[in-house]
């Protein structure tokens, strides 16, 4: 496997603030690449920075084998990019935004009459090829924005945050539409704060904070090296003195986040079985999952 | 490097070919605006002050006028669209955002934008030369060279709307520059009037502004008065549109490339 995206030492500072501290990353070709963090931890500035649309201010990038951003341009032809925000051309409708978008890789209006049914397909908008933007919902512009980006047959594709805001229906179909990408081969980059998009979709992850990354490594890893499998999240009446008496010595680590009780154990039975003797306490068990993970390395507290 | 100058290459042919296919689903109203303003202010003014005035360098009024509006228009047209309609495309609806995620540039992007901006130029022009020779009011074959020129008048004037568009927090802003340069060049620039019963200082600050460099080609070509200093004129709207050119993208990169 190649790399697609090579970066070391990625550094971006405004004025005296360091957003992106010296990272290093490699993602290698075919790979959904997920790259999570608080707001403000420094995501969308490295997604900036790949993309060649703000200058980098040390450190030495690589994106599909050509310099950044010295040769942008030209990678840029190689990329597709989903923005945070749709951006589609409100003045146009579905069928025009994707010709238009053509026309800027320099893609003839003959070539994109060809490549447009079958990128209405994946959109799932084929009936909507001749509405105007205002008439799609929510979801049917972030599928059209995503459709956009693949007009030039992107070999990596940039993706900042792609389903936040949506209902789940539309999130499952947008997470479909991603595994058939990565099924031709595609290479993905993604953000988002969706902990469990982040584990069903992505073979690696990493975890960024004040702009270093935290952890790097595949979902499934990262649980088992960071977090004890079992959780039992526990609310409820009464529920310090439960967990005074009971939990502190029955679980190996406590969490108390708002009114739950997180109790994070290897084996979960012996605090099961004490639970049963309080029955105004409710609970839920669960194995370990990413979002633990991430709680875990960036702390509990608020960030905005 | 920020400041050196932007490269030019012909990716802005679908900035500006973007733009020409808004305008197309849009030029009901836009037409409105062009036939319409240029018509009634010859009428008003031309007719109503024009009988009052007579003659104006030894011009009838209506003429004289005529050219100048000429000249305010392709630099009205092309001081809106720089500032209002670029700024929606910048900050509202981010279209500049998704050209540069393409394999565009700013330098492409700008560039493109003010050609489009003459092109709107030219276009309003022209409906006002129709109007104009309606009324029977155009004296002179020589006229045609107008177009080229509200083109260029055009592409001047847009590239300094861009450099406020380019610093300008909110549509507010923009009064500013309408108020503090726009409105004054207008009024003493040689469209109504000659500037020559003006303050010295204030005529010095006319010829120091692209518009009355443009008045001062536009009048000798639409009617028999003879074109003096050609390339003087020309090379201060180079000068301004250059100029402006450039820094509107250096400033732009500042404000979008971060």
């Amino acid at each position: 496997m190649s790399a697609v995206v090579q970066a070391r030492g990625l550094t971006k500072r405004y004025d005296d603030k360091t957003v992106v501290d010296g990272i290093d990353l490699t993602i290698e070709a075919g790979q959904c690449f997920g790259l999570l963090g608080p707001n403000g931890a420094g995501k969308t500035t490295t997604l900036k920075m790949l993309m060649g649309n703000t200058p980098i201010s040390a450190g030495d990038l690589q994106v599909l084998g050509l310099s950044i951003p010295t040769q942008a341009r030209e990678m840029r032809e190689r990329l597709g990019i989903v923005p945070q925000f749709d951006n589609l051309d409100p003045d146009f409708t579905v069928s025009e935004n994707l010709r238009t978008y053509g026309s800027f890789f320099g893609i003839k209006s003959k070539v994109m009459a060809e490549r447009i049914p079958s990128l209405l397909e994946f959109a799932a908008l084929e009936s909507k090829a001749d509405a105007s933007i205002s008439a799609l919902s929510g979801g049917m512009q972030r599928r059209l924005t995503m459709a956009r980006a693949l007009v030039n047959d992107p070999e990596l594709i940039i993706l900042d945050e792609p389903t936040t805001g949506l209902d789940p229906q539309a999130r499952q179909l947008i997470w479909r539409r991603l595994r058939d990408l990565l099924s031709k081969g595609k290479t993905l980059v993604l953000t988002t704060h969706y902990m469990d998009e982040a584990e069903r979709l992505c073979d690696c992850i990493a975890i960024i904070d004040n702009g270093q990354i935290l952890v790097e490594n595949s979902p499934a890893e990262l649980i088992r090296q960071h977090i004890e499998p079992q959780v039992v999240e526990v609310y409820g009446p009464n529920l310090a003195a439960w967990g005074h008496d009971e939990a502190e010595t029955l679980a190996d680590r406590l969490e108390l986040i708002g009114e739950t009780l997180f109790c994070y154990c290897e084996d979960e039975k012996p605090l099961l079985a004490a639970l049963d003797a309080y029955p105004d306490l409710n609970f839920l068990h669960r194995r370990a999952n990413l979002e633990d993970v991430f709680l875990k390395l960036t702390g509990k507290e608020l960030r905005d | 490097m920020l400041s050196s100058f932007p490269q030019i290459s012909a990716r802005w042919i679908p900035v500006w070919w973007r733009n020409v296919l808004v305008w197309k689903k849009l030029a009901g109203p836009s037409f409105v605006g062009n036939f319409g303003e240029p018509l009634f202010f010859l009428l008003a003014l031309g007719y109503g002050l024009g009988s009052l005035i007579g003659d104006m360098n030894g011009l009838p009024y209506l003429i004289f006028l005529a050219s100048g509006i000429v000249c305010s228009s392709a630099m009205n047209t092309a001081t809106f669209e720089g500032m209002y309609a670029a700024y929606t495309r910048m900050a509202v609806q981010e279209t500049w955002g998704g050209m540069i995620s393409a394999p565009m540039n700013l330098d492409d992007v700008v560039l493109g934008e003010i050609i489009w901006i003459g092109t709107k130029s030219l276009i309003s022009v022209a409906a006002i030369l129709l109007v104009a020779s309606f009324m029977g009011i155009i004296e002179t074959w020589t006229t045609l060279w107008v177009l080229p020129m509200a083109f260029f008048i055009g592409c001047c004037f847009g590239a300094m709307a861009l450099v406020v568009t380019a610093l300008s927090p909110s549509y507010d802003f923009f009064l500013y520059y309408f108020t503090l340069l726009i409105t004054p060049m207008f009024l003493l620039s040689g469209v109504f009037f000659l500037p020559d019963n003006l303050h010295p200082v204030i005529q010095l600050i006319a010829q120091l502004l692209p518009l009355s460099h443009a008045v001062d080609i536009v009048r000798p070509l639409m009617t028999e008065l003879p074109l003096n200093n050609l390339m003087l004129h020309l090379s201060v709207l180079v000068f301004y549109g250059v100029g402006a050119y450039w820094l509107a993208v250096v400033l732009l990169k500042k404000r979008l490339l971060v």
